[in-house]
C-alpha cells in the first residue's frame, strides 16, 4: 500500500480548505473501494488523503418536487430507499446493480461521479433522469450536468480543488417510464458488458413525446444516444419505431475490446439492449398514464 | 499514525495506526483476529468481510481509520462464550462449509442480511451472499445453512 497522510476534516469548509492548500497532491476518498484499489495498484499515489466521512449533512436525501441527494450517500442506502424507489426508480435500479452488498455498503454516489470509471452503472441512469451534480471548492460552486461531467477515461471536468456534494435530479415528466438494464453474461458482480438507462415520455396519445437512452461500458465516457432519442419523438412505441430506433446506437457507441467481448458483440449487444429498454420503459410509460 | 477508538465484538479498543493501515491488516497482523481472511485483496471474493455499524464491507478495501467510532464485527464476535450463533450451527448442521476459507466472511454477510431481514425467501438470500465467493462447495450448503438458520422454507 503506498503511504499517505490521512486528513479527516470536520466540515465541508475545513475540506474545501484542506484541499485548497494541498491541490494536486491530495485524493478525496468516501467510500474507499475505488482509491484503495487504485492506491493498491500504485495508480495513484497521493501524498494526501482527504476523508469526507465526517461530513453527514452529504449524505442525506431530500424531495422537493426534484431529489437532492448527498454526494456521500452510499448505493445500498440509494438501492433501498423508499423515496428513490418511489420518485426515481431508475436510480434505485441502477444503484442496486452495482457489484455487491459490500461495495454498495462503502461506495457513494457523488464517489462514482467523480470517480469516472466508464463501466459504472449509476452515470447513465443519472443521464437518463437529466441529472445534474454540484460541486464545491473554496472558489464557489457550480452546478454540472451528469452528462456534460466525463471527459475520458477516469477524467471529469471536475478541478484538483473541487468536491462533489450533491446529485440533483430534477421532477420526472409526467408520463415517463424508466428502465435500467445492466447485460452480464458472465458473472453477477461485474460489470455490465452493456448497460442501458431509457425513459420514454408518452404523451396522451399514447406517442411518444420525449425519451432518454444512456448507456454504460459503451464507450471511454457514458454515452448519450440523442440520435436514437430524436427519431423516436412524435411516434408510436410500436416494435417497428423502437427497433428502427434502436438500430442508430451502433453508431453512438465506440466500445473496448476485453475480456467481456469484442468491440463489434457489444456493438451488437448495446443495439439489443437498446431496443429491449425503449419497449420495457414505454410498458412503464404505458402503465403510468 | 493516528490513534483510532472502535468498538470491536463489543470491548472498546483503542489503538494507534499508520494513516495507510487496511482494516484487514488491522485485525489479523495488530489485533491477531485472523478469523477473517484475505484472498483476492480487491473487494471482489468476499473472504474478508466484516461487518461495520452492521453492514458488511471488504475489509481489504477499508482503511482502518474509517473504523474510528464505529462498531466492528468479526467472525470471532458471534458466539456467546461457548454458544455458537445459529448461523454457525446451522453450518455446521448443514454442511455449509469444507475448507473454510470463505466462511467467516459468509456467515458475517448472512448476519448482516438476517439482522436486517429475519426472514428472507431463498431468493433473497442467493441475491444477498452473490459476492460471497466459494471455490469448494458449489454454494448449495451455504444457501442451505442460511435457509435454515432462518427458518426459511
Amino acid at each position: 500500500m503506498v503511504p499517505f497522510t490521512y486528513l479527516e476534516p470536520a466540515s465541508l469548509d475545513e475540506a474545501l480548505a484542506l484541499l485548497a492548500q494541498h491541490g494536486g497532491e491530495a485524493k478525496l476518498i468516501a467510500g474507499g473501494t475505488g482509491l484503495v484499489n487504485l492506491m493498491k495498484q500504485r495508480l495513484a499515489r497521493p501524498a494526501f488523503v482527504i476523508g469526507l466521512r465526517a461530513l453527514q449533512p452529504l449524505a442525506g436525501i431530500s424531495e422537493n418536487g426534484g431529489l437532492k441527494i448527498g454526494a456521500l450517500a452510499t448505493l445500498q442506502s440509494l438501492a433501498t430507499s423508499e423515496t428513490i424507489r418511489r420518485t426515481a426508480p431508475l436510480l434505485a435500479e441502477a444503484c442496486g446493480h452495482v457489484a455487491t452488498v459490500r461495495v454498495r455498503s462503502m461506495a457513494t454516489l457523488g464517489g462514482a461521479m467523480a470517480h469516472a470509471d466508464p463501466n459504472l452503472d449509476t452515470p447513465p441512469a443519472l443521464m437518463a433522469l437529466d441529472a445534474q451534480i454540484v460541486a464545491r471548492s473554496h472558489r464557489g460552486e457550480r452546478a454540472i450536468p451528469v452528462e456534460k461531467l466525463f471527459t475520458g477515461y477516469y477524467q471529469t471536468v471536475l478541478e484538483s480543488d473541487e468536491i462533489v456534494t450533491e446529485i440533483r435530479v430534477p421532477a420526472q415528466p409526467a408520463g415517463s417510464g424508466t428502465v435500467f438494464l445492466k447485460f452480464l453474461p458472465a458473472t453477477q458482480d461485474d460489470y455490465a458488458t452493456v448497460s442501458v438507462a431509457a425513459r420514454v415520455t408518452l404523451d396522451r396519445n399514447g406517442n411518444i413525446a420525449d425519451a432518454r437512452v444512456a448507456l454504460g461500458a459503451a464507450a471511454m465516457v457514458p454515452v448519450r444516444a440523442t440520435a436514437v432519442e430524436t427519431v423516436l419523438r412524435g411516434k408510436p412505441a410500436d416494435d417497428r419505431n423502437l427497433g428502427e430506433a434502436a438500430a442508430l446506437v451502433r453508431d453512438a457507441v465506440d466500445p473496448i475490446e476485453d475480456f467481456r467481448g469484442s468491440a463489434e458483440y457489444k456493438r451488437k449487444m448495446a443495439v439489443v439492449h437498446v431496443r429491449r429498454a425503449l419497449a420495457a420503459a414505454a410498458g412503464n410509460a404505458k402503465r403510468a398514464l | 499514525m493516528r490513534t483510532i477508538k472502535l468498538t470491536l465484538n463489543d470491548t472498546a479498543v483503542t489503538r494507534e495506526v499508520e494513516d495507510s493501515r487496511l482494516l484487514v491488516e488491522f485485525l489479523r497482523e495488530d489485533l491477531k483476529l485472523t478469523g477473517t481472511k484475505e484472498s483476492c485483496g480487491v473487494g471482489v471474493c468476499g473472504a474478508c468481510t466484516v461487518l461495520i455499524d452492521g453492514k458488511p464491507i471488504s475489509s481489504c478495501l477499508a482503511l482502518a481509520v474509517h473504523a474510528d467510532g464505529c462498531a466492528v464485527t468479526t467472525i470471532e464476535g458471534i458466539a456467546e462464550g461457548d454458544r455458537l450463533h445459529p448461523l454457525q450451527q446451522a453450518f455446521l448442521d448443514h454442511g455449509g462449509f469444507q475448507c473454510g476459507i470463505c466462511t467467516p466472511g459468509q456467515i458475517l454477510a448472512a448476519k448482516a442480511l438476517l439482522d436486517a431481514k429475519p426472514h428472507p425467501t431463498r431468493a433473497e438470500i442467493q441475491e444477498w451472499m452473490m459476492g460471497n465467493l466459494c471455490r469448494c462447495t458449489g454454494y448449495y450448503k451455504i444457501i442451505e445453512s442460511i435457509a435454515a438458520a432462518a427458518g426459511a422454507e
